[in-house]
């Protein structure tokens, strides 16, 4: 029972042993943190230019749709600022330092995502609270207890649902990232992860599949009942409840996943 | 039980090789059935020329690589299953992979690993003024390790592999890129800890040196065969018969033509003779050559394992051909 706390004391203090690596670069840090947070505006500017020439958009006011941003906003940030290392599995892999994982005590995705922690990250963070705070001020929504409740859940369950479509997509590198292919020559003393260029996941495609599909559950049902609103699909009401339950069936799904990828690690050669 | 149990052992690694539409799948079998044990308390040597399989062994019986067949047991745990409980007693090191944070000062990377392994404050204190006494690590332990030399870097990971007390050592090339002196100690520390401890090593080394001085028992491997496994001295019995007669003559002379020997080498004077222990003796070359010419001076040359080991190599101690096979 003591385990997971145990874990989550652990994952607090790699954390802080990558923030303080991190703060010997204290300017560049400061100055990335805050670009963070202003560049994450633009997104929410883009809303903001609509609304200033249309009260409504598909029946949705700019509060309402700011609380919609608000939460996929937020439990994507929070993934990201949780997990966003997972970008370096491919990279791990390719030149077997994933090897290092596999010797030590203790689940490999969380030595893998406890590699880095990119405090930077907390801008987007940030900006999603204001942004948050923004809906919350304006709305014009009763706070029955069931509503408060599902916003506070629907954040977590969000970042875990995130979690766990990104944690899935990943797996792939264990089957197509073929060992190392120089493994074939001579291994004896040789490091050739210098010779690859770092290549990161492509951010872009990843964000789209584990950011847009998954935002109907993020979001938009668990909005539409904070909201009142009546769903123009004509969907069962408790679809509208159910994040969190999807939640723990995605985070059971991808740590499966995951676990089965590992057994095809094939290392590199060395 | 012992405390490694290997059976039948086997990894096969499905490689593309080529390019374009010529690309096929090609089977390498990197370890290819292979049964050893070792004992608690003994430090083995791994030995065997470039790509014979080395680390893929140690990679199976540490828990990475999932074999394609055969048993491991690693102190009672099969480690792709258990790898997490196998993980607690043991300790790895490659001697080209860096497992220390690279940013972070050594002490701080000794600190995580304290709480990745669950290591008790008071132990971690005592292993670590142990640890840090035998391998001098004072002076570079509040240095970053991306600041420290390659030979500072190394000792510090075996730090890493050993702050747990590990019942058993995995070393994969443990001694590569350190100076003579760095060596000899690293030498110190595993004998040290072998005696007080009972520590288990398995070490892969193409450093000679450390098999003479550290391994008890020397396994052979060779395109994933065991072609060895046993004493250094039957070792060099079994592959080292022949041995090499140096004589210094009066006047420089072209290479001298004996009976059941042969000259590898003349530097003016002084020649170089090589044979074979079954075919002929030392006395009776010594005579022959002292008919052929004027002798000043002579010595004989014992087989070392350099020697051993390159004729080992050389030859493939079993006629292995083929181990690929297209798929
Ligand atoms: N991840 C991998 N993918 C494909 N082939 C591999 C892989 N790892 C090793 N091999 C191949 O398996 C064989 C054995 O490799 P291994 O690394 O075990 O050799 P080794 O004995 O450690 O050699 P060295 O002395 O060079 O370190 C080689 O032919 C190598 O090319
Ligand atoms: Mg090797």
């Amino acid at each position: 029972m003591g385990e997971p706390l145990e874990s989550a004391g652990l994952f607090l203090r790699l954390s802080a042993a990558r923030i303080r690596a991190q703060l010997q670069y204290r300017t560049s840090f400061a100055l990335q943190t805050v670009g963070m947070f202003l560049i994450s505006f633009l997104d929410f500017a883009a809303i903001l230019v609509i609304f200033a020439n249309v009260p409504q958009l598909g029946g949705w006011s700019v509060s309402e749709v700011a609380l919609l941003y608000a939460i996929s906003s937020l439990a994507f940030s929070l993934t990201d600022l949780a997990i966003g290392h997972l970008d370096y599995l491919p990279q791990l892999i390719r030149d077997g330092s994933f090897d290092l994982l596999l010797v030590r005590p203790r689940g490999t995705l969380f030595q893998v995502v406890t590699q880095d922690f990119q405090i930077r990250r907390i801008g987007k963070v940030a900006q999603s609270l204001m942004v948050l705070g923004y809906a919350l001020a304006t709305l014009d929504v009763i706070w029955t207890p069931d509503r408060v409740a599902l916003l506070i859940a629907t954040i977590p369950a969000g970042a875990l649902i995130f979690a766990s479509i990104w944690v899935a997509a990943i797996c792939i590198v264990f089957w197509t990232t073929e060992g190392n292919e120089a493994a074939n020559a001579v291994t004896y003393g040789g490091t050739f992860f210098a010779q690859y260029p770092i290549n990161i996941y492509d951010r872009w495609l990843r964000r789209f599949l584990a950011y847009l599909i998954p935002t109907a559950f993020v979001a938009y049902f668990p909005c539409l009942y904070i909201l009142g609103k009546a769903d123009p699909l004509g969907l069962p009401v408790w679809l509208q409840v159910s994040s969190p339950l999807v939640a723990l069936a995605a985070a059971l799904a991808a740590g499966l996943i995951w676990r089965t990828a590992v057994r095809h690690y094939q290392s590199a050669g060395g | 039980m012992a405390l490694v149990d290997v059976q039948d052992l086997r990894k096969e690694f499905v490689v593309r090789r080529g390019s374009g539409l010529r690309r096929e799948r090609v089977v390498v079998r990197a370890v290819d059935g292979i049964t050893f044990a070792i004992e608690s308390g003994s430090i083995v040597g791994y030995i065997g020329p470039n790509g014979a399989g080395k680390s893929t062994t140690v990679k199976m019986l540490t828990g990475i690589l999932v074999p394609s067949g055969g048993r491991v047991s690693v102190a009672g745990f099969v480690p792709s299953k258990q790898r997490t409980k196998l993980a607690a007693r043991i300790g790895v090191m490659f001697g080209q992979r860096v497992q220390l944070w690279w940013d972070l000062p050594l002490i701080e990377s000794f600190e995580l690993l304290r709480h990745i392994y669950r290591v008790p404050a008071e132990r971690f204190r005592q292993n670590l003024d142990m640890l840090g006494a035998a391998l001098e690590l004072g002076p570079f332990l509040r240095t970053p390790v991306r600041q420290l030399s390659l030979g500072q870097r190394i000792r510090g990971e075996l730090t890493a592999a050993m702050l747990h007390e590990p019942d058993i050592l995995f070393l994969d090339e443990p001694t590569i890129g350190l100076d003579v002196v760095a060596r000899q100690r690293v030498r110190e520390l595993l004998l040290r800890a072998n005696r007080e401890r009972g520590l288990t090593v398995l070490l892969t080394s193409h450093d000679l040196v450390d098999i003479e001085r550290l391994c008890s028992r020397i396994l052979v491997i060779d395109h994933g065969h065991l072609v060895y496994d046993g004493g250094l001295e039957t070792l060099k019995e079994r592959y080292g018969t022949e041995r090499v007669l140096v004589v210094d003559l009066e006047e420089p002379r072209p290479p001298l033509d004996v009976e059941g020997a042969r000259v590898i080498k003349v530097d003016g004077p002084r020649q170089w003779i090589a044979f074979e222990r079954e075919r002929t003796n030392a006395a009776r070359l010594t005579a022959q050559v002292a008919a052929l010419a004027p002798l000043r001076d002579l010595t004989l040359q014992e087989p070392d394992i350099e020697d051993v080991v390159r004729r080992i190599y050389a030859e493939g101690a079993t006629g292995s051909a083929g181990r690929s096979s297209t798929a």
